[in-house]
């Protein structure tokens, strides 16, 4: 090789390092570092995390507090977080984990199962009246530990649990010793400023334990910044304008238009867990005409109101599409639970007036009459201020006309229509939905059990008023005590099709779960679980060039 | 009368007109839903297109503004009326009437007037059609109104009571409810006629600000208020800009309307 070969030679090296170079030192900079930025819509109510009771609260809970186990937001299913293995006992009253090793609090303090023990300790408080805590008092009887060894513990329950260790994906481990308290965590984020009414800033843990399949330490993101922005108008122009990186929950309205102006940016990820339904005042000592209350027990008049109501035209025209006419009490989101025999109560005006006619009612002149001549006229009352279900209680509105039904659709103020429909039962239907409800059945007891405070039609009877509110009481009660897997979705689904023939709530839509997301996050996977683009924030990373870019 | 009160003038009684013939105008109706076309713009079967539920914008925004322009009036009568009652007879009477209506006068102006809408609205009964709630909203306005105008029209009524030629006919013998009436009252109209004027816009503003809540007029039923709410969500007014005609309409009535009150009767 001459000179002017090996300077050759040596001037290709050189471009293969620096073009090497560069694209590492590019990879790294779109893995590493970075402060993520999104929006709060109210202010955080606590950052105890065993206090936990609202959204904002929990987004934080979410990204700092570090679980046994986790519930995977994609799949569903259980996965290890601090917890390597755990096994539930046959009766389904103690629950044993097996913990990692050498994995400190965020302050340092190391991780053992004494802070586990402390943790459900003060849980189970009922002085402290934490609603994570509700979740596992299952019977009369505290709820106790035993260390079995620093990386193993025991909790026992004085009566079965069913789904018991899919409830700890809530319950964030506190330090037992850290004088932080609640500044000691374990997640991949800690608590570093926060200015009421302003922001929030989350910052890396450097102990996080996590590690990503090259070995190297979680999370990527330097910083999260959460601003507190009630407004969804601003959230979006700001989201517009680069200021954001994710809205977490977005309205059709915007999702749309966000589609439109930046396909790539938003994100359906199909129909969520939550809906909306229409019910009818059943409770016996609500003020409200005899004859009417009549209309409200019969079947035939509930089943024949939902077959006259298009759940199509409901998805398409209030959700643009972005909503899935309702099955019932358990969207087809819910992957195990869904009762997969079911569908959606198709729209058949005709069938609904057999179903009416065969009950007594006449049509005449374009208006529906009872037995004794009574013109059937109701009022659906709903919280004001919610576009969609005004929207969706202007078309069932015209959807009952059809059928010669007058309904006056009523909004009011929140508090007014909560004390309406829970104390003074004074209303005659209401319109309301659930939001993102647990996967398990178990967080729908407080509804379904005829002596429930929620079981919205007519709540807290001394005994079943209908041989189907009897039956359903008892395949909750069994669905709750058993821990078979298996006899508990038998149990549910049978709860489904009772909800499905009675329709003492008729469901309308399942809302898709509707997200934006900016260019520059990248590793983003939205789904249908809350908090549905953030849930890995751990591996989320920023690509700067891009986000300079927009 | 100056030409800025006549183009007011004509623009308020144009209004009035096309809305009283919204029924020929209109031919959908305000609650037709085209369910095929929702948010539609304009279009020749639609000129100010759709709205989220496919109902005509057009006939809405017609319909709307006959409840707003013939329901404000009627709520401002029924405050003007409380408040002449109130204020004038309180003014009339002097001393210690005069020192409780101002005081209860005062107290009632410093509750927060759309809480106690939304608080009264509430206590109302549900299952009443849109026409009577419409009644019943603008009706709360009205008797919830008075306070404002009561004040005024009880000053006014003191000066009268302490006035020469009242002195003259109370010294010719004239007492009580004649003297109220004969000699007190028609002395008032200018403030009450005044206070009538300003009272309706205020009350069409008022039942804006409970639509925009989403607790205004009862659905099917338009409003201004609920045609307002329309622009929520609203981020550029280039994207859509039929959308803001409720808007301008507001504007356009509630300028004629100031421009209609002469600067004597608003000083008065």
């Amino acid at each position: 090789m001459n000179m002017t070969g090996r300077r050759g030679f040596l001037q290709i090296c050189l471009c293969f390092t620096v073009l090497s170079l560069a694209l590492l030192s590019g990879s790294a900079f779109s893995q590493n570092g970075g402060e993520l930025r999104f929006c709060l819509r109210s202010e955080p109510k606590t950052f105890d995390p065993l206090l936990v009771d609202d959204d904002a609260s929990l987004s934080i809970r979410y990204l700092t507090g570090g679980v046994l186990v986790r519930v995977n937001r994609h799949t569903q299913e259980l996965e290890p977080e601090l917890a390597e293995s755990w096994k539930v006992s046959n009766d389904g009253k103690i629950i044993t984990f097996k913990l990692r090793h050498g994995i400190s609090f965020s302050d340092g303090s190391p991780f053992s199962s004494e802070d586990v023990a402390f943790t459900m300790k003060r849980l189970m408080d009922p002085a402290l009246h934490s609603s994570t805590g509700d979740a596992f008092r299952s019977g009369s009887g505290a709820v106790s530990t035993k260390i079995i060894a620093p990386d193993q513990i025991a909790i026992i329950f004085p009566a079965p649990i069913a789904g018991l260790d899919r409830l700890f994906d809530q319950v964030a481990i506190m330090s037992a010793h850290s004088p932080k308290k609640e500044g000691a965590v374990l997640g991949p984020f800690m608590v570093a400023e926060y200015k009421a009414g302003s922001s929030v800033l989350l910052q890396r843990n450097p102990n996080y334990w996590k590690k990503d399949s090259q070995g190297r330490r979680l999370p990527y993101l330097d910083s999260i910044r959460l601003d507190i922005q009630a407004n969804r108008d601003v959230e979006m122009l700001r989201f517009k304008r680069g200021e954001l990186d994710l809205i977490n929950v977005l309205d059709s309205d915007y999702f749309d238009r966000l589609a439109a102006s930046s396909p790539g940016l938003a994100h359906d990820a199909g129909a969520s867990l939550d809906s909306d339904f229409i019910w009818f005042n059943q409770v016996a000592t609500a003020p409200i005409p005899e004859y009417k209350r009549a209309w409200f027990r019969s079947t035939n008049f509930r089943r024949a109101v939902s077959q006259a109501i298009n759940r199509d035209d409901l998805s398409r025209v209030v959700f643009n599409g972005h909503a899935q006419p309702a099955v019932g009490p358990v969207s087809p989101a819910n992957k195990f639970w869904f009762n997969s025999k079911l569908k959606a109560e198709p729209y058949r005006p005709a069938a609904a007036l057999q179903r009416l006619q065969a009950d007594g009612f006449r049509l005449q002149n374009g208006a529906l009459f009872d037995k004794a001549a009574n013109a059937v006229e109701f009022s659906i009352a709903t919280n004001a201020g919610s576009k969609a279900r005004e929207r969706m209680a202007v078309m069932v509105q015209e959807d009952l006309g059809k059928l010669g039904i007058k309904v006056n659709v009523v909004t009011l103020d929140f508090p007014s229509l909560i004390e309406r429909i829970s104390q003074k039962f004074n209303y005659e239907a209401a319109m309301l939905g659930f939001r993102n409800v647990d996967l398990d059945p178990n967080g729908q007891m407080n509804i379904w059990l005829s002596s429930a405070e929620d079981h919205a039609w007519n709540p807290q009877q001394k005994a079943p008023a209908t041989a189907w509110e009897a039956e359903i009481d008892g395949l909750m009660r069994a669905q709750a005590s058993s821990a078979d897997s298996k006899k508990r979705k038998e149990s549910f689904d049978r709860v489904q099709e009772i909800v499905f023939e009675q329709a003492p709530f008729i469901y309308l839509v399942n809302q898709n779960a509707l997200s934006a997301i900016s260019a520059a996050v990248e590793g983003a996977n939205p789904g249908i679980l809350s908090p549905q683009t953030f849930w890995n924030a751990d591996r989320l990373t920023l690509n700067a060039t891009t986000r300079a870019s927009r | 009368m100056n030409a800025g009160r006549k183009v007011a003038c004509v623009v308020v009684l144009g209004m009035c007109a096309v809305s009283l013939a919204s029924n020929w105008i209109a031919p959908f109706g305000y609650a037709k839903q085209f369910r095929e076309a929702p948010s539609a713009p304009p279009s020749r079967e639609h000129w100010l297109g759709t709205d989220d539920v496919g109902r005509d914008r057009f006939a809405r925004i017609l319909y709307g503004t006959r409840i707003s322009l013939l329901l404000a009036p009627a709520a401002a009568l029924v405050s003007t009326v409380l408040a002449a009652l109130v204020g004038g007879l309180a003014g009339y009477l002097g001393g210690t009437w005069l020192r409780l209506a101002r005081g209860f006068t005062d107290l009632f102006l410093s509750l927060p007037w759309l809480f106690l809408l939304i608080t009264v609205r509430a206590l109302m009964p549900l299952n009443v059609s849109p026409l009577v709630s419409v009644l019943i909203t603008f009706l709360i306005l009205g008797l919830l109104g008075w306070a404002a105008s009561a004040r005024v029209l009880s000053t006014s009524a003191d000066a009268l009571r302490n006035s020469d030629f009242v002195l003259q006919a109370r010294a010719s013998g004239l007492h009580g409810s004649r003297l109220f009436f004969v000699h007190v009252l028609p002395n008032l109209k200018p403030v009450l006629y005044a206070q009538f004027w300003i009272s309706i816009p205020v009350f069409i503003l008022a039942e804006a600000n409970l639509g925009i809540l989403g607790l205004g007029v009862a659905e099917p039923l338009p409003s201004w208020g609920s045609l307002l709410r329309e622009l929520e969500g609203l981020i550029s007014f280039r994207e859509e800009p039929w959308r803001l005609v409720p808007l301008v309409l507001l504007i356009v009535v509630m300028t004629s309307f100031q421009t209609l009150l002469s600067n004597e009767e608003v000083t008065a």
